[in-house]
């Protein structure tokens, strides 16, 4: 039995012009060529297609974020504002942040993964409610254009904070736009999660208890907690921000009795657990990725699981910490800060747990797993400058600085892109039904290795000398403070470069990458027990779990068992079988 | 421990120009091992792992392993206890960090798009420049006319959000002498990043001279003043009650309000009283006062609350306006103990210029201001040694 | 040894049970249909709290720093009519449960239409009350934004006296912005309970299948809890039962 496959071009999944040809020809119809058109894709209420349209939206802002983000960096490469006027940097640096955190990193790995493979993995035909889920793609849509047309206008330059009474009442750009937009977004988030949740609890497939569920779901089912709980919060918020701005009805303007530092209460509720959505889809990626590409069972499975729901149920009770200097009383100043830590714990825990699992196992080094070992690395790093900021004393002097810049970096791009990346390797066979080119993606993983630390580490060091966030000119009298910069903008280009390598090998691999097998790794998640890619509804006959989560077994019997589902490829052009 | 907290240096950190800043870099340096300890440890198993335990056959697979509760356990309460300690430090540099010593020079600060305007006791103004002495106890009392700015000298180890409609405060004590950056550190609007200027420590002799050349009024002098222009006598009086409490002694005090509560007179409660005259009526008084609101700055403000407060019974700052351990070089205690430099502000004028030490400076209005500066033992050994050259 | 894939064969067709019309492909049978519908609804009301409660956290801190202002604002609300709409909201609760009864225990479809409709006309009642409150605020120049709050009537004012009038203001755009957002639940229900008297009317639920009932009797119910918390908070403040002054 071989494990390539044959490249005999009649066999493209995306097929030649008529489909119908095609499909009467090829007995294996999967989601992809299912139905040919555009109307069939954005009608579509198959979990797996709103997932690529998830990601085809979410690449986009994820690019237009990029290009603000090397304007940014470009601009920081002499101390002097020469390259953009002030109030244009000011416009970069919070559409960068809107963009990449409200557009890109939240609805990334939910909206895609875990869209595309929720129902697979518990075995179900789809999400809960179908319907719901194509809704929240147009809501999405309809956030993200309200917020482009804002950009398009003119832009908004309030930082992606918000805070009060700067974006109440004197920002002249387009907040109210902006805002809507994100409003908008959020109930799409809101829905996601929900859908999530209800499909979790009611559609496992027979014996897929709650203890034989891929640590991909408990992430994302405490990441749906966050959703449900949280985004409503900054809903109403963004609301009452857009209600001051037009009507003027005072509650956030101390002049006519507000208090502005409620907004930031209000704010971080949501936009702390927030650092959390974006967070722990990606851990729960990593679990899959360690797991698989070293064929072991995860260590401690429980305790991997339960803390994910820790790190959710914390996450509420932490938002003051990002407000130490904000003149919150000292009180609450110490209440926050030894919470924080207590969710600093099981994040540890997981952490632990991943690197025990490597131990006598059998380590691939495919690019999915370079980049779940980056993430282990980046996020040790990143989580453990967490503990600076959550020490009372030592914030007051890196808050607002670079410092927390580089933070929250190596959370979000360290971890979360990482984890997302990593995912899109991992599971890209299984989506398109081809392999993407391994040299090329661990050449890229590498890349982007290099340029992600280049471009954050030494804005650790300029954060603790003192450099102050949202500056679009610093003092020329620190030399040091513009070799450092000029480190990170070169860590920047490199790091621009590494992702965008990934987008060419995958488009170029849709038509002439490897056929994929239903099991290419292989591995044992349920979503590799049938085609690849798969079925309009998944599985053709509900499938009965009688085996234990990331229980290996012979190389062979794995590869059979995910070949032979009854909707894989007839026999000869099963590439596992000729 | 404290002293050697003290010698502590780091790496790609400002200088140290605070009582506060090695302290902060001691705990800085602290977390940094501890992130290098586990960042480390856990980057070189990886790789350990991921070459020792490489596949070496396409079709290995190796034994499942279960879990273990005592590990499990281990590595829960271990980084428990660690981040403890990083908290109970943290917590307790903060405390002091925002607890203002008793006796305190203070300056006023207010913060507007895109400046930092500062008013000392004395009456000098300045503006993106602030001008302190070395080795004493400054007291920023800060608001803003706008949105929020944060106050930040990168080499004192201190930031404080200065919020509209409140006050807020912070404290340092430089103790070297030099020229240092001033950040506005939150996002405050179009120019943000040209919002700062230099904090420059001076010698207390060479402070004094800088003080009283081209200093006006002091603020308290100033907000008296600006108290009889806008015929606030007819009802506030120093000393009669007329249709007001008398204003000596008010500030600081508790008073009773008319829904009989006790309110403490402080700055935001006078703001209150101008601004919203009824709010908060003190008893036995007719809620008769117009608001003034919108008619006064935020300096003016700051100006009444110093004149106030100059009369008032708040021991703080009200009488040592400087307070210095220079006395106390090499820190044994000279017979003068901690010195006060304090100037009342009517007086301010007519201060000696030149040669005067603040050892020769005069006691504040306070008796109480004598106590100050004991317990300073944890000032840098170098602050002292500047002081007598 | 069975391999998995034997078991995957056992696993027999789930798909292709014999089901109710209303029955949706993905599920399995109508059982999981409705403990999904029902645990989504659920949890929307949950995000709906959520939603509320930044409004209700806002209406916490403004009172507790200005209890004064908002006794006296208070006061001028119409409680009478507040009261009205509370037992208005708690007899439509009433005729919906009863609407929910009469699907799930194959009532005629007669029955079914009669208590929803009460339910539609009483939900209709509580906005045209609304709808006359509001305009006396608007008329009374309550309107909370910059430039219209300029209250007119002559014994408001005295009572208002030596109260800081923003305050007031902020009293009043926490009652408009919340009862405003209760209102728009409100016209929402109305708008979905439409549909489903039709449907009703067309002999759609039975006691197989009525989860579009009692999924909306679920989001009528939440609706009127909310009323149940906004009237004392914003109506019953003490000022109108001589607690106040």
């Amino acid at each position: 039995m071989s494990t390539t496959s044959t490249s005999n071009p009649d066999q493209r999944p995306f097929g030649p012009a008529s489909g119908a040809e095609w499909r009467a020809k090829h007995p294996h119809v999967n989601y992809l060529n299912a139905d040919y058109g555009i109307k069939s894709w954005l009608l579509t209420l198959d979990h797996k297609r709103i997932a690529i349209l998830y990601l085809v939206s979410v690449t986009f802002f994820f690019a237009l974020g990029g290009a603000y983000a090397i304007a940014i960096r470009l601009e920081l490469m002499t101390p002097a504002g020469d390259l953009v006027q002030s109030h244009t940097y000011n416009k970069l640096f919070t559409q960068h942040g809107i963009l990449m955190v409200f557009f890109f990193l939240i609805p990334s790995i939910p909206a895609v993964l875990g869209n595309f493979l929720i129902p697979l993995m518990i075995g179900a035909k789809d999400l809960a409610f179908p319907r719901l889920n194509l809704l929240s793609w147009y809501i999405y849509m309809a956030g993200g254009a309200l917020t482009f047309w804002a950009l398009l206008l003119g832009g908004i330059d309030t930082g992606w904070t918000f805070y009060t009474p700067y974006s109440t009442s004197f920002s002249n750009t387009y907040v109210v736009l902006a805002g809507l937009g994100i409003f908008v977004n959020g109930f799409s988030s809101i829905l996601t999660g929900l859908n999530f949740i209800v499909t979790i609890h009611t559609m496992r497939a027979p014996g897929m208890t709650w203890f034989r569920l891929p640590l991909f779901i408990w992430a994302h089912y405490a990441t749906s907690l966050i959703f449900v709980l949280g985004t409503p919060v900054i809903a109403i918020t963004i609301l009452l921000v857009a209600l001051e701005r037009l009507a003027h009805i005072g509650i956030f303007d101390p002049a006519l009795g507000g208090d502005p530092v409620l907004f930031q209460h209000l704010f971080w509720f949501y936009s702390h657990p927030a650092v959390y959505i974006m967070l722990l889809p990606s851990m729960g990626v990593i679990s899959e990725l360690i797991s698989t590409h070293s064929r072991k069972n995860i260590f401690g499975y429980s305790f991997v699981a339960f803390s994910s729901i820790a790190i959710a149920v914390f996450s509420f009770l932490v938002w003051g910490h990002h407000m130490f200097t904000s003149t919150q009383s000292v009180y609450a100043g110490l209440i926050f800060s030894v919470l924080s830590y207590a969710v600093a714990i099981p994040s540890a825990v997981k952490v632990f747990n991943w690197t025990a699992t490597l131990y006598k196992g059998s380590i691939s080094w495919d690019a999915p797993m370079l980049y779940a070992l980056f993430f282990i690395g980046l996020f040790v790093i990143g989580g453990m400058t967490g503990l600076f900021l959550a020490a009372l004393g030592l914030d007051v002097h890196v808050h607002d600085t670079y410092f927390v810049v580089a933070h929250f970096h190596y959370i979000m791009v360290g971890g979360a892109l990482m984890g997302f990346f990593g995912g899109m390797h991992n599971w890209w066979p299984k989506i398109t039904g081809r392999m993407y080119p391994e040299g090329w993606a661990r050449f890229a993983a590498l890349v982007i290795f290099v340029g992600f630390n280049l471009t954050f580490f030494p804005q650790f060091l300029l954060g603790y000398m003192g450099m102050p966030r949202r500056y679009h000119a610093y003092p020329m009298d620190e030399p040091l403070w513009q070799v450092l910069h000029v480190m990170s903008t070169a860590g920047a280009s490199i790091l621009g470069v590494g992702v965008m390598i990934p987008m060419f090998y995958f488009i170029w691999s849709m038509r002439y990458g490897k056929f994929a097998p239903a099991n290419p790794w292989p591995a044992t998640g349920l979503e590799w027990r049938t085609a690849s890619p798969p079925p309009t509804e998944n599985f053709k006959v509900t499938p009965v779990v009688t085996w234990e989560a990331y229980e290996f077994r012979p190389i062979e019997e794995m590869k059979v068992v995910g070949g032979d589902t009854p909707d894989a490829p007839v026999a000869g052009e099963n590439p596992l079988t000729t | 421990m404290t002293g050697l907290l003290q010698q502590v240096w780091v790496p790609f950190a400002p200088e140290q120009a605070s009582s506060f800043a090695p302290e902060v870099d001691a705990l800085y340096l602290y977390l940094t091992l501890l992130t290098l300890f586990f960042s480390v440890g856990i980057s070189l198993a990886i790789v350990y792992f991921a070459i020792k335990y490489r596949r070496r056959a396409p079709t290995e697979v190796p034994r499942p392993r279960a879990g273990a509760i005592a590990l499990e356990l281990t590595w829960t309460i271990i980084p428990l206890m660690i981040s403890m300690t990083i908290f109970v430090w943290g917590a307790s540099l903060y405390f002091k960090l925002y607890r203002a010593p008793e006796e305190a020079m203070e300056i006023y600060v207010v913060g507007k798009q895109w400046m930092w305007k500062f008013q000392h006791r004395e009456g000098q103004r300045e503006i993106n420049e602030l001008h302190v002495p070395v080795g004493a106890r400054v007291r920023l009392v800060m608001t803003t006319e706008d949105v929020i700015h944060s106050f930040y000298v990168p080499a004192f180890r201190i930031k404080m959000d200065v919020v509209p409609g409140r006050y807020s405060y912070a404290w340092f004590e430089a103790t070297k002498t030099g020229k240092y950056h001033l950040f506005c550190a939150e996002y405050c609007g179009t120019n943000h990043s040209g919002m700062g200027g230099y904090v420059y420590v001076m010698e207390p002799n060479e402070y004094q001279a800088w003080l009283s050349g081209g200093a006006t009024d002091s603020p308290a002098a100033q907000g008296k003043k600006l108290m009889q222009d806008r015929g606030c006598a007819t009802c506030h009086q120093e000393d009669t009650v007329l249709r007001a409490p008398a204003l000596r002694g008010l500030f600081g005090s508790d008073i009773p309000l008319a829904d009989g509560s006790q309110q403490r007179v402080d700055e935001d409660y006078v703001r209150r009283s101008i601004e919203e005259p009824q709010a908060q009526i003190h008893q036995g008084f007719e809620p008769i006062m117009p608001t003034y609101k919108g008619q006064l700055s935020a300096e003016q403000l700051l100006q009444i609350i110093a004149y106030l407060r100059s009369i008032g019974s708040d021991t703080r700052g009200g009488g040592a306006t400087m307070t210095t351990t220079e006395g106390r070089a090499g820190g044994t205690t000279t017979g003068a103990g901690p010195v006060t430099g304090g100037i009342p502000p009517d007086t301010q004028r007519s201060n000696p210029v030149g040669p005067t030490t603040p050892a020769a400076g005069r006691v504040g209005q306070q008796p109480s201001s004598t106590t100050t500066g004991t317990g300073q033992g944890r000032r840098a050994g170098g602050g002292g040694a500047n002081s007598n050259r | 040894m069975a391999t998995h894939a034997d078991t995957l064969e056992h696993g027999g067709e789930a798909g292709h049970h014999t089901g109710h019309a209303a029955l949706q492909h993905h599920f399995d049978n109508m059982e999981q249909q409705k403990t999904a519908t029902t645990l989504g609804m659920w949890l929307f009301l949950i995000q709906e709290v959520m939603f509320f409660g930044g409004l209700f956290l806002c209406y916490i801190v403004y009172r507790t720093l200005y209890p004064q202002a908002f006794q006296a604002a208070s006061s001028h609300l119409n409680w009478k009519l507040g009261a009205f709409n509370t037992v208005v909201l708690i007899c439509s609760s009433l005729t919906m449960a009863l609407a929910v009864w009469a699907a799930q225990a194959g009532r005629t479809r007669r029955t079914q239409v009669i208590f929803l409709v009460l339910t539609a006309v009483l939900g209709f009642v509580f906005l045209g009350v609304k709808a006359v409150e509001y305009t006396d605020k608007f008329n009374d120049g309550l309107i909370p934004m910059a430039g219209w709050f300029a209250p007119t009537d002559p014994h408001t004012l005295q009572q208002w006296a030596g109260i800081n009038i923003r305050h007031i203001q902020m009293f009043y755009w926490i009652y408009f912005a919340m009862t405003g957002l209760h209102a728009l639940h409100m016209i929402v229900g109305i708008g979905i309970i439409i549909p489903i008297i039709w449907a009703a009317w067309r002999g759609r639920y039975s006691p197989e299948y009525y989860a579009p009932v009692e999924l909306f009797g679920l989001y009528w119910h939440f609706v009127d809890i909310i009323w149940i918390f906004l009237f004392p908070l914003l109506y019953l403040l003490g000022a109108h039962f001589g607690g106040g002054h």
